[in-house]
């Protein structure tokens, strides 16, 4: 397990799928792990109930069907479904409300979908999803990108409420792939996928999703940060340090 | 996911065992080969099955990273390359004129031979083969625009002169020019062919970042209508993988021409390279002499 996982760090995050799917053919009892610890991109189905966009993960799926956050019906239909708790369900339908707009206002366009589940101690977990396609096909409306994706994953473990405060855990992982083609530069191609976590003790008197979402905020903006300053850097840097470039040129990444 | 009903997915056979550990070796990033061979013979469980993997994998993976290796004699790298490559496990140095026989799983250079004349391009081609090699460098990087200097610059060319363009464009590069076509040609009026590659690493797996910048240049030598085709392909790769895993992908392709109005004249008359070698002594000395003047 700890090989497959090294070799996941290795094999370039544009093979991801591939690489999973190699890995489970020949190490079948680890699949379960691997399916877990592993991002893959992220798929999108169509609600076909509200004609809306709705995001795949492990969370919202039963059997071989997944549960739309719009419509809270699972496509393909499937009988007996499980269900989040009425009261959940109400700060489901809240949280995909506001997270929209958030997308739109963030990456104005892109599918987000947030699933919310009871948590077997007590509390409950609430998973983020952000799908936002930059090709100039789709949603890239500057049109600089020949493909380009940017898949976030955020998982928030919410505690119990103790004296008026919840502990919050909250996992976020970015996938990001971007290719830029064109006659002078070629074809340049850039992909990578971080991880952070990060835990908060907050008062609740603003409610949860309010505490969430600035934390989801304010993660973004830290590995966004990340992704552009540290992992492209130190990719430049390596360009650099294999040809520096001729004094006086600046090395810019298309 | 197992919720198929507990259903034991199908046993691979052996072989396709040995495809997936094949595609990972190949796959695996620049300078990374060894610790991808580590993880995949430990999930693989079976020596067997792995070493089959293996002997496919790392000559492919060798020759398309250019891997440098260290010469036993330490005269230099050989770079591990399809263009030098005799047979599996020999491959030319065309600058020293020997053969090196590589452990592609060890990524070493066991031993040296001296190649023997089949192996050699000929004295005419070899001639072409040391002064076009820093051509096809310098022009697609424009540092060749005007005519004469062109002229100065393909006089005072040598393979030495690529080795040196190349220490000072790469702190670690190695590079060869190989002769790929015509290269038993005896005089004028055949086309011929020749490679350049350049293949420079940097590993740095402490610091989680490993990366490769490989250059294949190809100059096409027109005997007819005295034109070189020069073809450029540029591959970069760099990987950093602290706490994530980010991949730079990038290649360039570019190409040129250059009609060789002037060489045409000279060579027919001539028939014979022999003047060349002095020209070429006498006008490097003035080039180095004219350097050394006008820098610092």
């Amino acid at each position: 397990m700890e090989a497959a996982m090294d070799l996941m760090r290795r094999i370039s995050p544009k093979e991801s799928e591939t690489a999973l799917s190699a890995l489970m053919s020949l190490i079948p009892h680890h699949s379960a792990d691997l399916l877990s610890q592993v991002d893959l991109p992220l798929q999108v189905c169509m609600d076909n109930v509200l004609m809306k966009e709705f995001i795949l993960c492990e969370y919202n799926r039963d059997a071989d069907s997944y549960r739309s956050p719009w419509s809270n019906v699972y496509f393909p239909p499937l009988e007996d479904g499980t269900l989040p708790s009425n009261q959940l369900r109400k700060l489901e339908i809240e949280a995909n409300e506001v997270f929209t707009v958030y997308c739109e206002q963030y990456y104005e366009g892109g599918v987000s979908s947030v699933y919310i589940w009871d948590d077997d101690s007590q509390g409950f977990v609430a998973c983020f999803l952000i799908k936002k396609d930059g090709s100039r096909t789709a949603d890239g409306k500057r049109g600089y990108l020949q493909e380009g994706s940017w898949d976030a994953i955020h998982v928030i473990e919410v505690g119990l409420e103790e004296e008026g405060r919840a502990h919050y855990c909250l996992t976020s992982t970015v996938m990001l792939s971007l290719t830029t083609e064109n006659k002078s530069s070629g074809t340049f191609n850039l992909s990578g996928s971080i991880r952070r976590q990060m835990t908060l003790d907050l008062p609740i008197a603003e409610g949860h999703l309010c505490n969430m979402g600035k934390m989801i905020e304010e993660m973004e903006g830290k590995l966004r940060n990340s992704l552009d300053q540290v992992y492209f850097g130190k990719t430049r840097e390596m360009v650099c340090t294999l040809r520096p470039p001729p004094e006086g040129v600046q090395l810019r990444l298309p | 996911m197992a919720d198929g009903g507990g259903e034991e997915p199908e046993e691979l056979s052996d072989k396709q065992k040995a495809e997936i550990a094949r595609w990972f070796l190949t796959s695996a990033p620049a300078g990374e080969i060894q610790y991808v061979a580590k993880d995949v013979r430990s999930i693989l469980g079976d020596d067997k099955i792995y070493e089959l993997a293996a002997a496919e994998a790392f000559p492919v993976y060798n020759k398309t990273h250019f891997i440098a290796l260290q010469m036993p004699d330490r005269s230099g790298d050989v770079l591990i390359t399809t263009y030098g490559e005799l047979d599996k496990n020999n491959y030319l140095d065309p600058r020293t004129a020997q053969v090196a026989t590589v452990d592609h799983a060890k990524q070493v250079c066991t031993s040296l031979r001296p190649a023997n004349d089949e192996e050699l391009p000929s004295a005419y081609v070899e001639e072409f083969r040391r002064r076009i090699g820093p051509m096809c460098l310098l022009l697609p990087l424009q540092h060749l625009k005007k005519e004469e200097d062109t002229r100065e610059k393909l006089r005072g060319s040598l393979d030495a002169e690529l080795s040196k363009y190349v220490a000072e464009t790469y702190p670690k590069g190695t590079c060869a020019v190989y002769s790929t076509s015509g290269k038993d040609s005896e005089g004028p009026g055949v086309d011929f062919e020749f490679a350049v590659v350049i293949s420079a690493a940097k590993h740095s797996p402490q610091n989680f970042c490993n990366g490769s910048w490989r250059s294949i240049w190809t100059v096409d030598f027109k005997d007819d209508t005295q034109i070189v085709e020069i073809k450029g392909k540029i591959q970069v790769v760099a990987h950093y993988f602290e706490e994530g895993n980010v991949q730079l992908d990038a290649k360039n392709e570019c190409k040129d021409s250059t009609i060789f109005q002037d060489l045409r004249r000279k060579l027919p008359v001539t028939r014979t390279l022999f003047p060349w070698q002095n020209t070429i002594q006498f006008s490097l000395t003035k080039d180095i002499n004219k350097e050394l003047g006008i820098g610092k």
